[in-house]
């Protein structure tokens, strides 16, 4: 029955085993690891050196403040990389942080539960979130365009909605403000916040068919709706998750600044894609991890807070965070040059056995 | 070779009346089909008869304009991919549909991942799933790997593994083998008999007819998007499935004329890439079509890519008329003469979202430049001439290339090369795909051209291919050229036997 009736399968070669399932594990991974590592190693020089030049820089203040400002921005940059895994892009979390920073603060100033203002938030971020979804999922219009559109409408009813009002310190519950300041020794409670979105996003993008549903349709959409991903689903999903997390980015931001008014926000998006970008999460979908946009993240936050404790003036940062975002993407294009001839000549042991 | 009888009782899964349009393509016109278990079932069929189409209506991509699949005798729609293959449908697709990000274990398993406690992913499993199903299959491939970068033929490879790696009750396959050489789809025959045999229902497309009758016991074939005929295998004739297809007899499928050879065009002389290809000589002259032949991996493409300028190499040179290329640079190649039709269409050679015409004018929008201006009238007319040379079947010039069929994508590819008038031609699986009409013009054309001095590099793992229009065959291994055959000792015996290190009297 299995007699090939071809010469050339007649005599074809013994198979060469394959490699051994450990032997190369998780090249993607290690990749993966080595630019969070490399992020690390950065962090750890330039908060060193800086320590050095000004030994109150890291006190017990100093780390908090350091962790304090990483949270919110590290909190959007988490939403923002899911969107960026899944192919997409959301420009439009600055005008969410927002619009959702004020509506918790109004709703504090009258009195409103604190739980619930922050729970107002997030629930208002996951609608505008879930609107970008369904016109890029469902419509299919690009997401560039979408939240780039919807960056200027949300800002432009935030304009008109709050007028010329703000929210003040003396507008808000002390505990509020006590939330957004105080914490566990050096490490605030809106740090452990933050630290807690980032194990479960991460959790759930590496461990549940969802989110590696996500890497799959950022990889190549249409392959993953031959695959049965529902990818307009999915993108939908992504949307509503950056939108509300950029809405409990803006209820945070209220209690760590206690202060919102209609421009809060206004530009925070580059600053997000930045962070996401240098954490290594490949523009054009499908790569990349939510821990190195947090570290992408604290890595910008933290270049705020050193440079004017080493007397460079902050006109600087601007432009040292260009310089990293440029650096950041002629590393991954080396990188993948390297990745890709490292796998050929694998490819070829591979297949040449031990004896090639 | 046993038949056993398929069950007569219902078909697993079935097709009645199906239509389905695109715009005013009638891609399927009221065809039906059924699949019985324990059956395998050929779909014939010219390039864009409608094969991969009838395909996407029973993997749940496509919805029927008209008419119904049936599963077990009852009527099904399903709303998607997802529904088919949870209905146990597996299905191969033409166009290998890989994610580039991720890595080839997890290409294989997307979506139906291995699962432990509290609905995690068992990586583990996944792996291990993975591993054994290379093993039997064969593969050699690190299972971890991106997917990105890797050839066509281990992209099928991997394909075949995602379509084995569940038990389906139905395992359907667009041209899995295309980019395979004899001794990769005797593997995978060995795997299908055996699902086969314990009782899935096979669909099997091929435009290599021998392996059509190799595997298969009944083929249904379509013209135009019609029914022509279902019947059984037994009885026919290669020929008769060719009339069947397109309505006529073929003279010759290998219609090699001979030509006069003249001096050196293509001279590579010890060329090497670190871990990919070792001191790789030859020479092609003008008039010459010489094959170069091997098993998958064994670095063919790779050569070509080193030649044409797109790889760089570590040692070793490349001369195009006498004159040496400077490496690394395809502009100044195409300048030299040369002409590479690549391997995979869908990343090299085509713009998917441009049109036919424009598709097909790229290589050499020069000729259709006048003081940096494209003449649209000039790169149409000759958009018009070249698809009508290659008969490639479109609806408009201005259609997307990416609605075509796979082998009308084929064909557009080789009449953009074929329209910049090269003197040395490399072409990369010329064939591949193209249906078996088609075939004999594309080696008609070949011949043509090496009849009118061109130099013709034949890289193609369809062996009679190889063996019926080589002056000459290169046969490499491992990276190397292992031997170099002259069209009169050329047959399948020797080439296989050099191509895979056995020596020519165990071959017999
Ligand atoms: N998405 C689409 N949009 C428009 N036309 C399409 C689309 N898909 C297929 N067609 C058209 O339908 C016809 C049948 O195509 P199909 O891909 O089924 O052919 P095929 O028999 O598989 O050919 P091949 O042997 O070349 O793969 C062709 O004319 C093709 O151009
Ligand atoms: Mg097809």
């Amino acid at each position: 029955m299995t007699a090939p009736t071809t010469a050339a399968a007649g005599q074809q070669p013994q198979p060469q085993p394959p490699l051994a399932a450990g032997s190369a594990r998780g090249l993607l991974d290690r990749v993966l690891r080595m630019r969070e590592l490399a992020i690390l190693v950065v962090l750890a020089v330039m908060l060193v050196a800086t320590q050095i030049d000004n030994t109150s820089f890291l006190s017990e203040q100093g780390i908090k403040d350091l962790l304090l400002n990483a949270t919110i921005l590290v909190l959007v940059a988490v939403g923002e990389a899911v969107v960026v895994i899944t192919g997409n892009v959301d420009l439009s979390v600055g005008s969410v942080l927002g619009v959702t920073a004020f509506a918790a603060g109004d709703l504090l100033k009258h009195g409103g539960n604190p739980v619930l203002s922050v729970a107002l938030a997030v629930v208002l971020g996951a609608a505008l979130g879930a609107f970008n979804g369904v016109l890029v999922g469902v419509g299919q219009v690009p997401s560039l365009v979408v939240t780039l559109g919807t960056l200027y409408i949300i800002r432009a009813l935030d304009s008109i909605w709050v007028g010329s009002r703000e929210i003040t310190a003396s507008l808000l519950p002390s505990g509020y403000k006590t939330f957004g300041h105080d914490g566990v020794s050096a490490v605030p409670y809106l740090a452990l916040v933050a630290a807690v979105v980032l194990i479960a996003v991460g959790y759930f993008l590496r461990d549940y068919r969802s989110g590696r549903e996500c890497y799959a349709l950022g990889s190549h959409a249409q392959a993953a709706a031959l695959a049965g991903v529902p990818v307009r689903r999915r993108v939908l999903a992504a949307f509503v998750l950056c939108g509300a997390l950029a809405g409990l980015a803006g209820a945070l931001y209220l209690a760590r600044f206690s202060y919102a008014d209609a421009g809060t926000g206004n530009g925070y998006e580059l600053t997000v894609v930045s962070a996401v970008v240098v954490g290594g999460v490949g523009f054009t979908g499908g790569s990349g991890s939510v821990h190195g946009a947090a570290l992408g993240a604290l890595l910008l936050t933290s270049i705020n807070s050193v440079l004017p404790a080493i007397g460079v003036s902050s006109v600087w940062v601007e432009a040292i965070d260009g310089i990293l975002l440029l650096l950041a993407i002629s590393v991954d294009r080396v990188m993948a040059l390297r990745i890709a001839g490292l796998l050929r000549s694998r490819a070829r042991q591979a297949r040449t056995g031990t004896n090639g | 070779m046993n038949e056993p009888g398929p069950d007569l009782a219902v078909p697993v899964l079935a097709l009645e009346g199906v239509s389905k349009s695109f715009g005013a393509v009638r891609a399927l016109r009221s065809v039906s089909l059924s699949l019985y278990a324990g059956e395998a079932h050929a779909l014939a069929g010219e390039n864009g008869a409608g094969k991969s189409t009838l395909i996407k209506v029973l993997a749940g991509v496509h919805r029927p304009d008209e008419g119904a699949v049936l599963l077990d005798g009852s009527v099904v729609e399903f709303g998607g991919p997802a529904a088919a293959r949870d209905a146990g449908v597996a299905v191969i697709y033409q166009e290998p549909t890989l994610f580039p990000d991720l890595s080839v274990a997890e290409n294989i398993f997307m979506g139906r991942q291995p699962r432990r406690s509290f609905g995690r992913v068992d990586h583990r499993a996944v792996r291990e799933a993975v591993a054994a199903l290379f093993r039997r299959l064969g593969v050699a491939m690190d299972p971890e790997r991106p997917a990105r970068g890797l050839s066509i033929a281990d992209q099928q490879l991997v394909e075949i593994a995602k379509a084995l790696s569940f038990d389906a009750r139905v395992l359907i396959m667009d041209e899995p083998t295309a980019a395979l050489t004899g001794s990769e789809v005797a593997r995978l025959f060995a795997v299908v008999r055996a699902l086969r045999e314990q009782g899935a229902a096979v669909l099997f497309i091929s435009h290599r007819l021998s392996e059509v009758f190799e595997l298969c016991q009944r083929v249904t074939t379509l013209r135009d998007g019609a029914l022509v005929a279902a019947e059984p295998l037994a009885g026919l004739t290669e020929a008769d499935l060719v009339r069947r297809m397109v309505g006529r007899t073929l003279d010759s499928l290998y219609p090699k004329q001979e030509t006069e050879v003249g001096a050196v065009a293509l001279d590579v002389s010890r060329l090497t890439r670190e871990g990919v290809f070792t001191d790789v000589s030859f020479q092609v002259r003008s008039g010459e079509i010489v094959g170069l032949a091997g098993l998958v991996g064994a670095g063919r493409s790779e050569v070509a890519r080193a030649v044409f300028g797109i790889d760089r190499f570590d040692a070793g040179q490349v001369a195009v008329g006498g004159r040496r290329l400077r490496p690394g640079s395809p502009s100044l190649a195409m300048a030299a003469g040369l002409a590479l039709v690549p391997e995979d269409r869908r990343a090299q050679g085509l713009i998917m979202q441009m049109s036919v015409e424009r598709n097909i004018g790229l290589a050499d929008l020069k000729a259709a430049t006048t003081a940096g201006f494209v003449s649209r009238r000039t790169e149409r007319d000759r958009a018009v001439d070249w698809a009508a040379k290659l008969q490639v079947k479109y609806a408009r010039l201005s259609d997307l290339v990416g609605t075509l069929s796979g082998g009308n994508q084929q064909k557009v590819v080789l009449a953009k090369w074929l329209a910049t008038g090269p003197r040395v031609l490399i072409v990369d699986e010329p064939t591949r795909g193209i249906d078996v009409g088609t075939k004999a013009e594309v080696h008609r054309l070949l011949s043509q051209l090496a009849a009118d001095g061109v130099a013709v590099l034949m890289i193609s793992s369809d062996l009679p291919e190889i063996l019926g229009m080589a002056d000459r065959v290169l046969v490499m291994r491992e990276g190397r050229i292992a031997a170099e055959i002259s069209r009169a000792d050329a047959t399948e015996q020797t080439v296989v036997a050099a191509a895979t290190g056995a020596t020519a009297g165990s071959a017999r």
